[in-house]
């Protein structure tokens, strides 16, 4: 099986160490990936914001790098969805059948982490250890629009050492919402601060989903109040081990 | 004594107020989770609730294939029943012809049932230009009406008022339009609907002339239905002699069996209740029996629009039940009026510019307002995907400025973001560049976080930190590293 890894920009540029927790967790599993160093983003950005026209070059590049792979997969809920069903409509605008057929041909072998771990490796047991409380917040694109239910959990809960607290209203949404979060930033940051206070409320150390976009202003929110929570992906956790718990803090302070 | 909507500024800045204002935090956070939970409540009863969403879909879905020629048959139908059809091409026309009727009968008020679609053509505002008084008789909207208020929810329009708050508005305000409060008006609720009762029912047997909408119109039978909780419609639709009901031409259903699954969606999707208390149903003129003049205005009002639009056509399949506005956590947090219109949440957001057509600052800030978070559509019983539309509808909006002269900021910003993501090289450069200042921002062991950044990024930092950037982007590290093997 010829796996990639599609990284996300967000990770890319901001967080690498997702990147390479995703890269360290497969390998110790067994499965190898290729890094295909054509790809940029997957268009979301431009395609929530409705530039239509300005994700064409993005979804070309996407389908440049992942062709003739069996399976991408990608540490995002948000832009495994964008490439599930947001890439044939900027290929369809694009009028280029081409590559309409080709977004057609790997859409569906796009999968979002857990999919992968749970769904084509059959693994919810990774082998983690993460000694910490830690409370999960279900991303909305990965909950609603992949309905990954309840994998993140399953994986979470065979992690030694971890501790799972329930998170509060954990399937609202935390405001994020790309481009929202500057657009309508009183409102983003409204919905932020209630989603940090529920996070809060559970009294644990590490705040863990799977999407770095998501935690970032969440962890944004818990930082500014000094809250004293970090927020990590799952990738992260699902990687660490007896060998190499990660020190200090994640993505936020 | 209703205020209006007209010249209400974009959703961001109207949202910002509202925001600010803590009682309306608490009224809404209180009154959207009270009602979430009654509708996951008896949503869960229904075993086969998914199936019955795609019914109801397919039914309204159907009903705007055949539009045409479903309003054919309901004209024909109503006709040989007695009542009389009128065609309305927008708000203007549906109002002249009220009013006509009105001055036909030399009213100078009329009762109305809770309607929409009223709302959407300002009737009340003008029937009041013509010395006519509309006096509204649903509670809510009767305690936006006495507050010189507007509503701010499409089933609950005073969700943003708390029973304190309600008690007041009775004590100053009923008075002055009829039989006053009760001098020991307390706030409790059974004690504030006995007062609306006392007061409402002096109306109900002094008018001649009720106004309604319909929640459906049966194209088969020619029969018109308002469900309702209250009775109020039921009066107002059974004692005047004339009875006038203006439907969206959306509304037709083409037969009497094809109302089963929307009559099972919609109570247990709008007030969580297993069945609403009053469903009434006329066909024209009964004789001897109820209002003997029924008049129906049938309204495009922006509908054959929506119609036209491939992707947004979806909206009109809307039963108006508000489920979306519930489980929405924007319009949990900054309430109905921010949105500047009677249909405000996720349906707000998307029917507006359907109805009106893009082009305007303050419906064009409406498709934004959503972090497309998706709950609106998992909740919607007739299975409206609204993410989508807002997505249509924004790639509208941006289309709507390609050929300006002086393009925004932000659409040269996503031109550079698309030239830039069209090649890895350019990607690459980029992110070397990020990494640098990520190197400068980390030296000597500060705290990798940005308190505060300048420009359109200003609007994250205002209120939350940002992580600076790494030193290596992930493309760095993997071709230093050989994806993770040489250290």
């Amino acid at each position: 099986m010829r796996v990639a890894l599609m990284v996300t920009c967000v990770n890319d540029a901001m967080f690498p160490g997702t990147g390479q927790a995703v890269v360290r967790l497969l390998r110790r599993l067994g499965v190898e990936v290729d890094f295909p160093q054509a790809q940029t983003c997957c268009g979301q950005p431009m395609v929530n914001t409705g530039y239509l026209d300005e994700a064409v070059p993005a979804v070309r590049s996407f389908v440049r790098a992942f062709e003739g792979y069996d399976a991408v997969v990608t540490p995002s809920g948000s832009c495994a969805g964008s490439a599930r069903h947001q890439h044939r409509l900027v290929a369809a605008r694009s009028g280029d059948s081409g590559l309409a057929a080709a977004v057609a041909e790997i859409s569906p072998r796009t999968y979002e982490l857990t999919e992968f771990l749970v769904d084509v490796l059959g693994v919810t047991d990774v082998g983690a250890y993460f000694p910490h409380t830690v409370t999960y917040h279900p991303t909305c694109h990965s909950l609603r629009m992949l309905g990954v239910g309840d994998r993140p959990r399953r994986l979470l809960e065979q992690v030694r050492g971890l501790r799972l607290v329930d998170l509060p209203q954990a399937e609202e949404c935390c405001g994020f919402g790309g481009t929202f979060a500057l657009k309508n930033a009183d409102t983003s940051v409204a919905m932020g601060s209630d989603k940090a206070r529920h996070v809060r409320e559970t009294g644990a150390e590490v705040l863990v989903a799977g999407d770095n976009s998501c935690l970032m202003h969440i962890g944004g929110v818990l930082g500014r109040g000094r809250s004293g929570v970090r927020v990590m992906h799952l990738a992260e956790v699902l990687a660490a081990t007896e060998e190499s718990v990660p020190a200090g803090a994640g993505p936020i302070a | 004594m209703t205020g209006t909507f007209v010249g209400m500024p974009a959703f961001p800045a109207a949202a910002r107020g509202a925001l600010a204002d803590t009682q309306l935090r608490h009224n809404l956070a209180h009154a959207t989770s009270t009602i979430r939970a009654k509708r996951a409540a008896v949503v869960g009863e229904v075993a086969d609730w998914e199936d019955l969403r795609l019914a109801g879909a397919a039914v309204k879905e159907r009903a705007l294939r055949s539009l045409g020629d479903d309003l054919v048959r309901l004209e024909g139908a109503l006709t040989a029943r007695g009542a009389v059809v009128h065609w309305a091409r927008d708000a203007a026309e549906a109002n002249r012809i009220v009013v006509d009727i009105a001055r036909a009968h030399a009213v100078d008020e009329v009762v109305k049932v809770k309607s929409m679609l009223t709302q959407e053509i300002g009737l009340n505002e003008a029937l009041a230009e013509q010395g006519i008084a509309a006096w509204e008789t649903d509670l809510a909207e009767l305690i936006v009406q006495l507050g010189g208020d507007l509503p701010s929810h499409i089933l609950v329009p005073a969700i943003h008022r708390n029973r304190a708050e309600i008690r007041e508005i009775f004590r100053r305000r009923m008075g002055e339009v009829g039989r006053p409060a009760p001098e020991d008006l307390t706030d409790e609720p059974a004690v504030l609907a006995a007062a609306a009762r006392e007061h409402l029912r002096e109306k109900f047997l002094r008018a001649t002339m009720a106004v309604s909408g319909a929640n459906f119109a049966v194209a088969d039978s020619g029969t018109l239905v308002v469900v309702e909780s209250e009775g109020n419609g039921r009066m107002c639709l059974t004692l005047p002699e004339v009875l006038v009901s203006i439907v969206g031409i959306e509304k037709v259903v083409p037969t009497w069996a094809e109302l089963d699954p929307l009559l099972r969606l919609l109570p247990r999707s709008s007030t969580g209740e297993r069945m609403n208390p009053y469903t009434s149903t006329w066909t024209g003129v009964t004789p001897g029996d109820g209002p003997q003049e029924v008049h129906v205005v049938l309204l495009d009002n922006g509908r054959t629009r929506a119609l036209a639009d491939e992707t947004g056509r979806q909206a009109l399949r809307c039963i108006r039940c508000s489920a979306c506005l519930n489980v929405c956590p924007v319009y949990e947090r900054v309430g109905g009026h921010a949105y500047g219109s009677v249909y405000p949440g996720p349906i707000g957001a998307i029917l507006n510019p359907l109805l009106k057509g893009t082009g305007d600052p303050q419906t064009d800030s409406l498709p934004y307002a959503s972090s497309l978070c998706g709950a609106c559509f998992e909740a919607c019983p007739v299975r409206i995907d609204i993410p989508e539309v807002l997505v249509h509808l924004r790639a509208q909006v941006v289309d709507g400025h390609r050929d300006d002269r002086a393009p925004k900021p932000e659409a040269l910003a996503f031109r550079a973001a698309g030239w830039a993501l069209g090649d890895e090289r350019r990607l690459g450069r980029i992110e070397r560049l990020s990494g640098l200042a990520g190197r400068v921002l980390r030296r000597g062991g500060r705290a990798p976080v940005l308190r505060r950044v300048p420009g359109p990024g200003g609007a994250w930092t205002d209120a939350r930190d940002l992580p600076a950037p790494p030193a290596e982007s992930f493309r760095a590290w993997w071709r230093r590293t050989g994806g993770g093997r040489r250290r």
